[in-house]
């Protein structure tokens, strides 16, 4: 999926982005009975409300590209390509997980579909895709790396730092701040300097652009424009996505802190909703369709649920393995 | 042999490994245009260019996840963290991130990187610039951490960290720079993991890393005169330790003195007091002794550093002890 600057989406990539974002949803929504039915143990952060983001950024990227993520991860991973039952089994700490347990929702890690990593730490992957993307300059692999990151985050110093070598290098990087409004319970206007993450592109010479997080005609243009400028060499760019993280800072979140209101006004912006509205309305794609999506997406992640839930449990005979590279495993 | 500085040693040893893989990089405050704060890198800049081998800014978090992160994709870098002391401002990536991935992706994941950083010890530089502080990369699974005393033994293993496929942190001394010894050639890479005996003695083991080994050779020498017989063992590797170089030492000479210049709670020493305590006990004819700086930050002032660190008269006091 690639939609060039300023060229118009076809009704083909935009019900693609509509699968991927529904998708996402409903595995999220999954997500969130399993945590309350005490399947998936451990801590568990959705990203309902945020999947545009998602879609958009890993749909501008190609084979080879390689992106970092969060504690908030899930979306990234399926908008990814990464198989959904091992994801949910990993979730479910089950051996047959994409980690083998060891990582659940919080550290998960898929290489093979270009996830260098979710990350536990707030801000922990930046720095390591400013690292992954000086390989890539001094390869030639002509590989774009995404590092995903929270408003919170933003106030992280190895964010800083890795910005400031980032632009110093030209390095094909994209920094994408899911600026959801919160930092854990925390929110925005009481921990950022700044209204928006991407004013502070200039202080480190760098290409910044605030964008509605919840649109996904604009994020995907913007994401189009941050990969040809990090592939053409022409250093990294900062992306503000302006959305709203529907559900707490982790399932089981008493959420007292949200304002009266709140998520009912940002219903009105939901990003799936709106892209169902311009599929219908500019697209002319029928309704059964549109439902046909959100029936295979549900299909889906159920069969993932159900087939993980059958798979045995992590065991503790391996935690042994893979401490160092080059022992047997 | 050729003879070589210690720093010229590292310098060679940079060279050879650039040359032999284009993989090999060098990133680190004033690694490049200046060939290193203290000359260790010079004429990598010229000699493989400016993408291969940069200047930094002063961001270590930044150092050390540029490391863990061009690892991660491809490469087998090397960074430079001025000082140890620095350590601190980069632990979260090395010890958070880079310990980690091989493990958190089941393998599919490799971190190749070599750190090095330097203990300046002894030579005046103070509480923030002169630490030694293996011990907080030493406790991580998944790190690796070395530290040679010898121009030879800093050649064989820096290459063999560089040429390892784990994070190895590879500790240099300051005050061994301009020591002259004997250097092995382009093949020559020390197995990391493994503990030299530095001098051979059937009554006491001395165990000891990076700059201690010339004072407890001096120490060995000096009570060789006594009739004491020292066998010094220079573990080379702080992490993985050698549980068997350590425990055939004892077992020849079944007494045991470790030294470090760390401060005596949880430093090395106790753990290598524990490995003997644990399955060598009843070798023993004395007493385990540790002979290490005291529980303050380092001053300053000469008097100060000499009165902190352990000298050969400390190390050959607590041999004497065990052989009264």
């Amino acid at each position: 999926m690639n939609i060039g600057h300023n060229a118009a989406p076809t009704r083909e990539q935009l019900t693609s982005l509509y699968r991927t974002m529904l998708l996402i949803r409903r595995f999220e929504e999954q997500a969130v009975r399993l945590v309350n039915e005490q399947k998936m143990p451990g801590s568990t952060h959705t990203c309902i409300g945020q999947e545009a983001i998602a879609a958009g950024i890993c749909g501008a990227l190609r084979q080879g590209d390689q992106v970092l993520t969060t504690h908030r991860p899930h979306g990234h991973f399926i908008a990814m390509g990464v198989d959904l039952k091992a994801l949910t089994a990993e979730l479910m700490l089950k051996q047959t997980g994409i980690n083998r347990g060891r990582c659940g929702s919080m550290h998960l890690v898929d290489p093979d579909h270009g996830i260098l990593g979710a990350n536990g730490v707030v801000g922990g992957g930046v720095p390591l895709a400013v690292g992954a993307a000086y390989a890539a300059q001094v390869r030639g692999s002509g590989q774009v790396i995404v590092t995903f990151f929270g408003d919170g985050a933003s106030s992280q110093g190895g964010c800083h730092e890795a910005m400031n070598l980032a632009s110093l290098w030209k390095l094909p990087v994209i920094f994408v701040c899911e600026n959801n409004g919160y930092a854990e319970m925390t929110p925005s206007t009481a921990h950022i300097s700044v209204s928006n993450i991407a004013l502070r592109a200039p202080g480190y010479g760098m290409a910044g652009v605030h964008v509605d997080g919840n649109d996904i005609l604009a994020i995907s243009e913007v994401a189009a424009e941050a990969v040809r400028r990090a592939r053409a060499g022409e250093g990294p760019t900062l992306i503000d996505c302006e959305t709203l993280r529907m559900r707490g800072h982790f399932e089981g979140d008493p959420e007292r802190y949200r304002p009266e209101g709140q998520k009912s006004e940002w219903q009105a912006r939901d990003p799936i909703a709106r892209l169902a509205a311009v599929l219908s309305k500019r697209f002319d794609v029928p309704a059964d369709e549109l439902e046909a999506i959100d029936r295979a997406a549900t299909g889906a992640v159920a069969d993932a649920a159900r087939l993980a839930d059958a798979d045995p449990a992590a065991t503790g005979r391996d935690i042994l393995d893979f401490v160092y590279a080059g022992e047997a495993a | 042999m050729k003879e070589l500085k210690f720093w010229q040693a590292i310098n060679e040893a940079m060279h050879e490994e650039f040359a032999r893989d284009d993989c090999v990089t060098l990133s680190g405050i004033d690694a490049g245009t200046p060939g290193g704060a203290f000359s260790a890198s010079r004429g990598l800049l010229e000699r493989f260019g400016p993408l291969r081998v940069r200047d930094t800014p002063i961001s270590e978090a930044a150092i050390a996840g540029l490391g863990v992160g061009a690892a991660m994709n491809g490469l087998r870098p090397i960074v430079e963290i001025m000082f140890m002391d620095f350590l601190s401002l980069a632990l979260e990536q090395l010890a958070g991130q880079g310990a980690k991935q091989h493990f958190m992706s089941t393998g599919r994941l490799r971190v190749p990187l070599t750190v090095r950083t330097m203990c300046a010890a002894g030579r005046n530089a103070g509480p923030q610039h002169a630490g030694s502080l293996e011990t907080w990369v030493a406790h991580i699974p998944g790190l690796k951490v070395v530290w040679p005393s010898t121009p030879g033994d800093v050649k064989g293993l820096l290459k063999a960290a560089i040429r390892d496929d784990n994070p190895v942190i590879v500790i240099e001394n300051l005050s061994l720079w301009t020591a002259k010894g004997p250097v092995g050639g382009e093949d020559h890479v020390i197995e990391i993991g493994k503990s030299e005996v530095k001098r051979a003695g059937r009554d006491v083991t001395l165990v000891c890393v990076g700059s201690m080994v010339q004072r407890a050779l001096a120490a060995a020498g000096e009570l060789s005169a006594e009739g004491i017989e020292v066998e010094v063992l220079d573990l080379r590797t702080v992490s993985p330790l050698d549980r068997e170089g350590i425990l055939a030492s004892v077992a020849r000479t079944h007494r045991l003195v470790i030294a470090h210049d760390a401060a005596k709670p949880f430093g090395f020493g106790a753990e290598v007091a524990a490995i003997v305590a644990e399955e060598a006990l009843t070798e023993l004819d004395a007493p385990i002794r540790r002979v290490t700086a005291p529980w303050a930050p380092l001053g300053t002032a000469p008097a100060q550093e000499l009165a902190y660190y352990p000298g050969t008269e400390d190390l050959k006091a607590a041999v004497r002890s065990l052989l009264g």
